[in-house]
């Protein structure tokens, strides 16, 4: 009897060190980046990312933020940052709502069509966006709004149109049918039952979508490099600007620095909204 | 939060499987034209966009298009010439290797750390925030942090130099030979986590009689898990490896922020092929037969999965 709970005791510790050295694991490349991040130039020369800086300063932050050379341009990311953001937020609010106004007309209304418009979509959520890339460019130039961030929105919004309308769909199936009836008998049609019924019973599917689109859009880095012109492009393609511009010495502080400036919103989101941020990937997941 | 997470990955597997609702059968969906004009813009972007995009890609791909898309029928000619250069032939090799050893990786990893994590550890929230934080990352972050950390001259290779061990060499990532399999270390490290809280959400939905069967038995907990319990989730760990090989298909930002392709293109793979063909070397034609491959490559995965999901739940 001793002999088989001493086994377990030493079992219950295997498990635990091998969690712990789990997430050391996982949190060594975030922990090296932040340390390298606030380095001085002097200790960039000869040295290695897994040293702690001797001195902290938050130089290189700054130079990150305001005055890093990214191609031929020497401003930091601040103006990406705010382009990401111009991306981000008109982008997320469109395919949010036109996700869910997709969801309840398949989910609550007879339409001729929808189970073939169900299988384009699930289809559409798996296709390589190389297939599609040069055409959309072709489109978009023909509209006459390539470049712009109106045309960056626009395929933000177009490649999250399958995955926002299935994840709404399959929430809004779990409600009673019997609710959208009862309206229609008070005379509300599809849009007042839409306005007054079906979104104010969504709003947790609301935020979850809108972390997990956000999320992704943030860290899209290929439709921004080719859709959001010169003047728009988004955080990410900057940073690998600033990371592959060099001159003379790598300051790999300030590379650090902007890696981390570049991941903060979403990892923001993701540690003070843990719940929603999970539900969306494992229920958006076949954005893959 | 468990029970959220729980339902989820079946919410998923649903929507790949269902098609008509047999719920809504017994209450009939009312006809209003407002509800097919609310669908007509998405009708119209998937038919255009989406299907009228993928017709123009293959029939490009069967054209001599260079530059500028020409439309003369060319047969196969684009494929010949694409497998015929050196290329390609790694691209595509690449994406068999990394693919096999990244689904192997993640999915050793993450079925393993949901077992753990399974086994009532305390402090659970915790060690999931941690493992799962990747995945709020971008695979521009991913790769440029990876890179740093195997790059010879600042990462690990240098720091065991300076521990006294000076002809130490970890240098994979420069060499054409091994550059590839630097690609799953990052792989794995970005997205075990995801696979972990959807095998644990499953091995949360376990009958406890199950269990309890098994612990009548004397069965060890280790076996019970190997030979009882996560076979029942096979269906679960399809879907997990469908998604990875995904993934895999369209990795693009990993491989731009990581190796860049290179050495040379030893770590090239098919979807940075494609838009550097497109953007760079303005070759249409070659990069629309090797998008079509890509387009191939998840079919032939997507196909039988979606078969065998219809399947599984009539």
């Amino acid at each position: 009897m001793a002999a088989a709970t001493n086994q377990a005791r030493i079992g219950r510790i295997g498990l635990y060190a091998f969690l712990v050295t789990t997430c050391l694991f996982f949190s060594i490349p975030l922990l090296v980046v932040i340390s390298t991040s606030f380095k001085p130039l002097s200790e960039v020369r000869d040295f290695s990312v897994f040293q702690l800086p001797a001195q902290m300063t938050a130089a290189a932050w700054g130079k990150a933020w305001q005055s890093a050379c990214t191609g031929t341009e020497c401003a930091g990311l601040h103006i990406a940052f705010w382009n990401s953001v111009r991306i981000v937020i008109p982008s997320v609010i469109i395919s949010v709502l036109v996700g869910s106004l997709n969801g309840y007309a398949l989910s609550h209304w007879r339409v001729r069509g929808a189970d073939t418009l169900m299988l384009a979509l699930i289809l559409g959520a798996f296709i390589p966006y190389q297939v599609i890339i040069f055409p959309l460019v072709k489109i978009f130039s023909t509209v006459g709004i390539f470049g712009s961030v109106a045309c960056i929105i626009a395929v933000h919004v177009l490649f999250g149109l399958p995955v926002m309308t299935l994840l709404f769909r399959n929430f809004y199936v779990g409600i009673p049918n019997e609710l959208v009836k009862a309206a229609r008998v008070d005379g509300a049609g599809f849009w007042r039952i839409f306005l007054f019924i079906i979104l104010p019973l969504s709003v947790n599917m609301l935020i979850v979508a809108a972390i997990l689109q956000t999320t992704g859009i943030w860290n899209d880095y290929l439709f921004g490099l080719i859709f959001a012109g010169h003047n728009n492009t988004p955080m990410t393609v900057e940073l690998m600007e600033l990371a592959t511009t060099s001159t003379g010495v790598v300051e790999y502080n300030v590379s650090t620095a902007a890696a981390l400036l570049t991941a903060l919103p979403p990892l923001l989101l993701y540690f003070f909204s843990g719940r929603y941020f999970v539900r969306g990937i494992t229920a958006g997941a076949v954005k893959g | 939060m468990d029970d959220a997470v729980a339902r989820e990955p079946r919410a998923l597997t649903g929507t790949l499987a269902e098609r008509s609702t047999p719920r809504r059968a017994a209450s009939p969906r009312v006809r209003e034209v407002a509800a097919r004009l609310a669908l007509v813009p998405t009708v119209l972007v998937m038919a255009v966009c989406f299907y009228g995009s993928i017709v123009w890609t293959v029939y490009i791909s069967m054209t001599r298009s260079s530059m500028l898309p020409e439309y003369g029928f060319a047969g196969l000619f684009q494929y010949n010439r694409l497998f015929n250069s050196l290329s390609w032939q790694t691209t595509f090799d690449n994406m068999f290797i990394f693919g096999f050893l990244d689904v192997v990786g993640t999915l050793g990893v993450g079925i393993l750390l949901a077992v753990v994590v399974d086994r009532h550890v305390r402090f659970e929230s915790l060690f999931r925030t941690i493992l799962l934080y990747p995945l709020a990352l971008s695979f521009i972050v991913t790769g440029l942090a990876w890179q740093w950390i195997l790059s010879p001259t600042i990462g690990i290779e240098h720091f065991v130099r300076g521990l006294g061990f000076p002809h130490f060499v970890f240098d994979w990532i420069t060499q054409p030979e091994t550059s590839i399999y630097t690609l799953v270390f990052a792989g794995v490290w970005h997205q075990s986590g995801f696979i972990m809280v959807v095998i644990l959400a499953g091995l949360r939905g376990i009958d406890p009689e199950i269990w309890r069967a098994t612990r009548v038995d004397g069965i060890p907990v280790w076996r019970a898990y190997v030979s009882v319990i996560l076979p029942m989730l096979r269906p679960l760990i399809v879907t997990c490896i469908v998604l990875i090989v995904i993934a895999v298909v369209k990795s693009y930002d990993l491989v731009v922020a990581m190796t860049g392709g290179g050495p040379g293109f030893s770590s090239d793979l098919p979807a940075k092929f494609v838009i550097d063909y497109v953007f760079q070397r303005a070759n249409i034609g070659e990069a629309s037969a090797a998008a079509v491959i890509m387009l191939g490559s998840v079919i032939a995965i997507m196909g039988p999965y979606l078969h065998f999901e219809m399947v599984r739940k009539r």
